[in-house]
């Protein structure tokens, strides 16, 4: 090519030229919890159990991490599965087949750490299924058995019941209000497993954080290997800001490179839980601000 | 007074043209530049001042030699386009340069009239005919060579990234750019604030890359969505530039830095810049509400100068700078110091945090830290600082903004592994050429030299655009 710009003027503010993500299909799989497949043929190429994205809806969005679900890679297509929080998280469930996004990056994060362990028990509690899922997938080709729990708070709300299946030697649904299946907590479901006598060999559980927090409580006497999914406040995602900082056997690291993915029985919760609301004034903010402009719409 | 008649006493008369600026207490509210830029009168006359050495000794403490008696010349003589395309035949981002560069310890040290008066404002200069030519709209594409068909990936869009992008693609090669976040630039976009260099001159000069046919690519990640071996082996890249620069940020490792409202100065600065925080709610990302709230920063660089200032601009009550040896050891560009006081934020020096402490819901509240004395200097030159004994006390603060230093990001050492790396986890190159242990990869900047300059960083993707283009035209001979 060549290019003798005479006097070639730049025009003020041209936009660089952005390859825009086009999402393939978007169905909510419970209120609120929507799946979401989107085009982004390097991820879906590239992407490991346990890794994730950083998404930003629009030009004005901020970069919201979520972990990749599952991945065609010939289609060139990533799944996502996203529970409405606050604002960004509402705002991206509220995207239907066609619609584009404009930044997707990754995958993100450690892959999770794959062996044959023996009986795997992968834990999901809410939309942390969604996260469980994959690493299951994983734990099932490397020849582990594997027992999957799914909890939710009520029938309503349980999702990939049938994918879990799929890849579950055995396979329990829990719900809060005993609205299906076992009724109760994942960690009382747990224990049951364990009380039953069963040999197993490595945990991992994802969900909320006091959840996680319980699920260690439940292994540790036992001296299970258990690994839990974090999810700090994220900015980059690509371990420049250290603002995804987590305290782990005492020391400082970064979830989105060192992790997600962590030993349960190191982790410092407490101070997960306390840094995760250092914005929650305006986070209400933003979503009171968002809930107001879909009512004007 | 004609250019061509000035006696050299008219010439010694003239003084040190001042840079207009906002005033400080309009701009210690707002984002906007601090610095307005000369008319064209205030750089003709300040071009006056310069006498024109045979043997320029300014140019000596440029990195990349700019031709600097030349282009003052051709601003003296009101030929501004001139002078800006003269800049350009060594500097690439002069408009970025003339803002950010510390001249003072560079070309303006050198210069012959700092022993006698106040050095040539060469900085300024050097702003004011970039900036002159984009705004008359007059920039000039330069001429691309005939393409050799050669594929060159470059990875980092910072300085570094985007000068060796820029030679390689008018020597008539095809470049990819490919870069981490969402925006273009590196700390140009991320770090820098717009106050200081508006983030529309990185936007245009980018702009004008794409327009010579540089390809980038945002969101990759190396090391994740794509490596550096892929890159070299399935994408068919003949050579790899790696200019990532120094992205992990370096924490204090006292009690207390996980509590609430204590920051690296990599993610304020990147909440409010990179994702415009400071325009919540409009743009989604917040930040710590800094509101009639005490905010420290420790350290006595630039970054701390950049995040103390925003920390103002952002409604701060008091914004304090925090540093553990004396005001004439503080890294920072003596510009932004003074900017900075008159500005409002107020200097600690000789202090030392020994701890963070924090109320029952885990916010900062306070800063305990130990006053010291200067000692004897080690072996860096400087004085060293010691505790003074009991001196022990609580600085009162909601926010802490951590601003020590970067390391380097871990990714393509764990990718990799075949790339030497040094103890400080930086790239080893061939300084000649920039070349890495591995077989065409070639790195420079920040990633080389640990957190250094923008000029330094250009000047490294420069050089290996050079060693990068020889490499791969001598082999073409050879077939
Ligand atoms: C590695 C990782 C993987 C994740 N995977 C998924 C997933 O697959 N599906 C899913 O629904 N959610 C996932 N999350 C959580 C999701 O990122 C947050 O729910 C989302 O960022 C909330 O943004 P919001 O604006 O909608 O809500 P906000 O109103 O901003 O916040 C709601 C809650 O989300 C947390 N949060 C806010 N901003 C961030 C941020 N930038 N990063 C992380 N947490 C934040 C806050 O602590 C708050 O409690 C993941 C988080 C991490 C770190
Ligand atoms: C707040 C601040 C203020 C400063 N002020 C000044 C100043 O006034 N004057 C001055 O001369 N210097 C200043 N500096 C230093 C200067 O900005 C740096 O020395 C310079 O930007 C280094 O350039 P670089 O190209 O090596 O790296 P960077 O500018 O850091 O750019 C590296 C780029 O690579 C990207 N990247 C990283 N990892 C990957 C990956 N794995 N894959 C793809 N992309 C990746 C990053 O996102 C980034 O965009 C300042 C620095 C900071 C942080
Ligand atoms: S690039 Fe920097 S050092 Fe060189 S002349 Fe310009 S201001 Fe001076
Ligand atoms: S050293 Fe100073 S006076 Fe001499 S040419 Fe350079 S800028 Fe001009
Ligand atoms: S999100 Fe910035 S370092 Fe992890």
């Amino acid at each position: 090519m060549h290019i003798t710009g005479q006097n070639g003027k730049y025009p003020i503010s041209q936009e660089i030229e952005k390859q825009m993500h086009k999402i393939v299909s978007a169905i909510f799989l419970a209120e609120n919890i929507k799946k979401i497949e989107i085009e982004a043929p390097r991820i879906a190429k590239k992407r490991k159990a346990g890794q994730f994205v950083m998404i930003r809806v629009d030009e004005t969005g901020e970069r919201v991490p979520l972990t990749i679900a599952d991945a065609d890679p010939e289609k060139g297509t990533i799944t996502i599965i996203v529970q409405g929080m606050g604002k960004s998280t509402k705002e991206l469930n509220t995207k239907e087949a066609g619609d584009t996004i404009s930044d997707i990056v990754g995958p993100l994060g450690a892959p999770s750490h794959i062996e044959k362990f023996g009986t795997a028990v992968s834990i999901g509690g809410g939309v942390g299924s969604a996260i469980a899922y994959p690493t299951a997938v994983a734990l099932k080709e490397a020849g582990n058995y594997v027992i999957t729990i799914n909890g939710a708070r009520s029938k309503d709300l349980v999702i990939l019941e049938r994918e879990m299946k799929a890849v579950s030697d055995e396979a329990y649904i829990t719900t809060d209000d005993g609205s299906y299946g076992f009724h109760g907590f994942v960690t009382q479901k747990l224990q049951e497993l364990i009380d039953s006598g069963k040999r197993i060999d490595f945990v991992l559980a994802i969900g909320p954080i006091p959840m996680m927090k319980a699920i260690a409580e439940v292994t540790r006497p036992y001296n299970i290997k258990t690994m839990v999914s974090l999810n700090p406040i994220m900015v980059d995602g690509t371990g420049m800001c250290g603002g995804c900082r987590v305290t782990v056997n005492n020391e400082i690291k970064f979830a989105c490179v060192d992790g997600p993915e962590f030993d349960a029985h190191q982790v410092d919760f407490k101070n997960l839980t306390d840094r995760n609301k250092v914005y929650l004034s305006e986070e209400k903010q933003s979503a009171e601000a968002f809930a107001h402009k879909c009512n004007l719409q | 007074m004609c250019p061509q008649h000035i006696t050299t006493k008219e010439r010694f008369a003239i003084p040190r043209q001042e840079m207009p600026a906002q005033s400080p207490d309009v701009r210690n509210k707002n984002f906007k530049e601090v610095n307005l830029g000369y008319t064209p009168e205030l750089a003709q006359k300040e071009a006056l001042r310069c006498i024109q050495c045979k043997d320029p000794a300014c140019i000596k403490g440029c990195p990349v030699n700019i031709k600097i008696d030349q282009f003052i010349k051709l601003i003296a003589d009101g030929n501004f386009l001139g002078a800006a395309k003269k800049i350009k035949e060594d500097n690439v981002l002069p408009a970025i340069c003339g803002r950010v560069c510390p001249q003072e310890d560079q070309c303006e040290k050198l210069c012959i009239l700092t022993k006698k008066h106040t050095s040539v404002a060469i900085g300024n200069l050097e702003r004011f005919a970039a900036d002159y030519e984009r705004e008359t709209g007059n920039v000039e594409l330069p001429t691309v060579k005939a393409s050799t068909g050669k594929k060159i990936a470059v990875i980092g869009s910072g300085p570094a990234g985007l000068s060796c992008a820029n030679d390689l693609i008018q020597l008539g090669h095809s470049v990819t750019v490919f870069e981490a976040l969402h925006e273009l630039g590196g700390v140009l976009v991320y770090g820098i604030p717009e106050f200081r260099l508006p983030k529309e001159i990185v936007k245009q000069e980018i702009e004008g890359l794409k327009k010579l046919g540089v390809k980038f690519i945002p969101n990759a990640v190396a090391g994740r969505s794509v490596t550096v071996d892929e890159l070299l082996k399935e994408e068919g890249f003949d050579a790899v530039f790696i200019g990532v620069g120094a992205g992990l940020p370096w924490f204090l490792g006292i009690p207390g830095e996980n509590l609430i409202g204590v920051y690296s100065a990599n993610e304020f600065l990147t909440r409010v810049n990179l994702m415009k925080s400071y325009q919540f709610p409009n743009n989604d990302t917040p930040v710590f509400n800094c509101k009639g709230k005490n905010v420290a920063v420790f350290g006595g660089g630039n970054t701390a100068m950049d995040a103390v200032r925003t920390a103002k601009r952002l409604g701060a009550e008091h914004a304090y700078i925090v540093y553990r040896r004396s005001e004439t050891e503080m890294p920072a560009r003596l510009e932004e110091v003074h900017h900075a006081k008159e500005e409002g934020i107020e200097f600690l020096m000789l202090m030392n945090p020994l701890e963070f402490v924090g109320n029952e819901q885990q916010w900062l509240t306070g800063a305990k830290c130990l006053k010291m004395e200067l000692g004897e200097p080690d072996d860096s030159g400087r004085r060293r600082p010691i505790p003074i004994k009991d001196s022990e006390f609580i600085l009162p603060i909601d926010m802490a903004v951590i601003s020590i230093g970067n390391g380097s990001n871990p990714l393509i050492k764990q990718t990799t592994p075949d790339i030497e790396v040094s103890k400080r986890d930086t790239i080893v190159v061939d300084l000649n050429t920039m070349a890495t242990s591995k077989e065409d990869v070639y790195a420079g900047g920040d990633i080389v030299t640990g957190g250094a300059t923008v000029i330094l960083a250009m000047g490294a993707g420069r050089t290996a655009a050079k060693a990068i283009h020889d490499k791969l035209m001598g082999i073409e001979t050879q077939e």
